[in-house]
């Protein structure tokens, strides 16, 4: 397992300080800590899509953010993705919950976790599965492709990685 | 009033305020009217105007941020409303050209003929909205919400009038960025 506070300070270490999201009990753990960290002001977003573009719109203000969402709100926003950031070059964290993976979840999961991996290559997003050995490693390797390439860099999250808290 | 005449009555208006523009012919007839950089021409995304818009108020709270919207857009993303009421920035003024229809696709209708929208945004916590239908209104409207605290909603209600002949944004994507951020944060 990998602490939620430990990790919330590596981001922090690493520069990101504008944080959005729409829930996912896989992640419950580290949004609690954003939420109890005033100085990472977490913004709840309605919407998945709606989070791309405040974080969009956070960057181009002189921010680093970061957008937590489950693999459900990928679909929602991948016109987001392609047609705002992968275009004008404006890149984003994005930690996604893997929900599905492996095919055991409930039944609205399983396609999603299914085609996880595929969609993001697809879509030509970049991303790494983060585990509990490779925080800093995922994050350098983040921390370059926004700074150097400008583009959306995801981590995606497997049950049981982070604290539940609900 | 046709849209154009709201474009170059705001254009007088406007000094160096970041400004977020939605999709369709809201970013290109603003384009044509008046081409700064500090215009961020969302040419995808739709609905995302409203989002952005408060990314960049909250991000740069001492300057004042407008996003320059469109009925559909708002209709498609009614749940930023909330956000923005939620986060309240100050700085924030969202001006909306309501012209009912989804202009740029063929003028299908949208539903702000039967739906007030500066009384959903009312209703969800701004600080103040208001609705104007003539040219000579926009001025005393904007100037009231441009000194009070955001965030603030002004509708503009204009007739159907795009002229599609007019050209496309000309600037890449990368540059619009580029530009936009530039006269951010230098």
């Amino acid at each position: 397992m990998l602490s939620s506070k430990i990790f919330v300070d590596k981001l922090q270490g690493h520069g990101f300080d504008f944080f959005t999201g729409v829930p996912c009990s896989l992640l419950s753990g580290l949004i609690a800590e954003l939420e109890a960290d005033r100085e990472a002001g977490y913004i709840p977003s309605v919407r998945e899509d709606a989070g791309v573009g405040l974080c969009a719109g956070a960057y181009m203000g002189g921010k680093r953010p970061v957008l937590l969402m489950q693999n459900s709100g990928f679909g929602y926003s991948l016109n987001a993705f392609t047609s705002l950031n992968l275009i004008y070059k404006i890149p984003v964290l994005v930690i996604m919950s893997w929900r599905g993976c492996g095919g055991k979840d409930a039944p609205e999961h399983i396609i999603m976790g299914d085609i996880n991996e595929q969609l993001l290559k697809t879509s030509g997003m970049e991303y790494a599965v983060l585990d509990e050995n490779n925080a800093d490693q995922v994050l350098s390797t983040a921390l370059k492709k926004i700074k150097d390439e400008k583009v959306p860099y995801t981590l995606l999250v497997k049950k049981g990685l982070f604290d539940e808290r609900h | 009033m046709k849209g154009i005449e709201a474009f170059k009555e705001l254009a007088h208006l406007l000094k160096n305020e970041p400004t977020v523009l939605a999709n369709g012919y809201i970013s290109r007839e603003f384009f044509n009217v008046t081409d700064r950089k500090e215009n961020f021409y969302m040419i995808g995304s739709m609905g995302l105007a409203s989002s952005i818009g408060l990314g960049v108020a909250l991000a740069q709270p001492e300057r004042k941020t407008l996003i320059l919207d469109g009925d559909g857009n708002v209709l498609m993303s009614m749940g930023t409303l909330a956000m923005i009421a939620a986060c309240a920035p100050k700085n924030l003024i969202h001006i909306v050209i309501d012209n009912e229809v989804y202009e740029s696709t063929g003028s299908q209708r949208t539903l702000s003929h039967e739906i007030k929208l500066e009384e959903v945004a009312k209703s969800a916590g701004y600080k103040q909205a208001l609705r104007v239908t003539r040219p000579e209104e926009i001025r005393p409207a904007y100037e009231k919400l441009v000194q009070a605290e955001g965030p603030v909603f002004l509708l503009i209600k204009v007739e159907p009038a795009f002229d599609a002949s007019q050209g496309r944004v000309t600037h890449t994507p990368e540059e619009i960025r580029d530009r936009f951020m530039e006269s951010i944060v230098g």
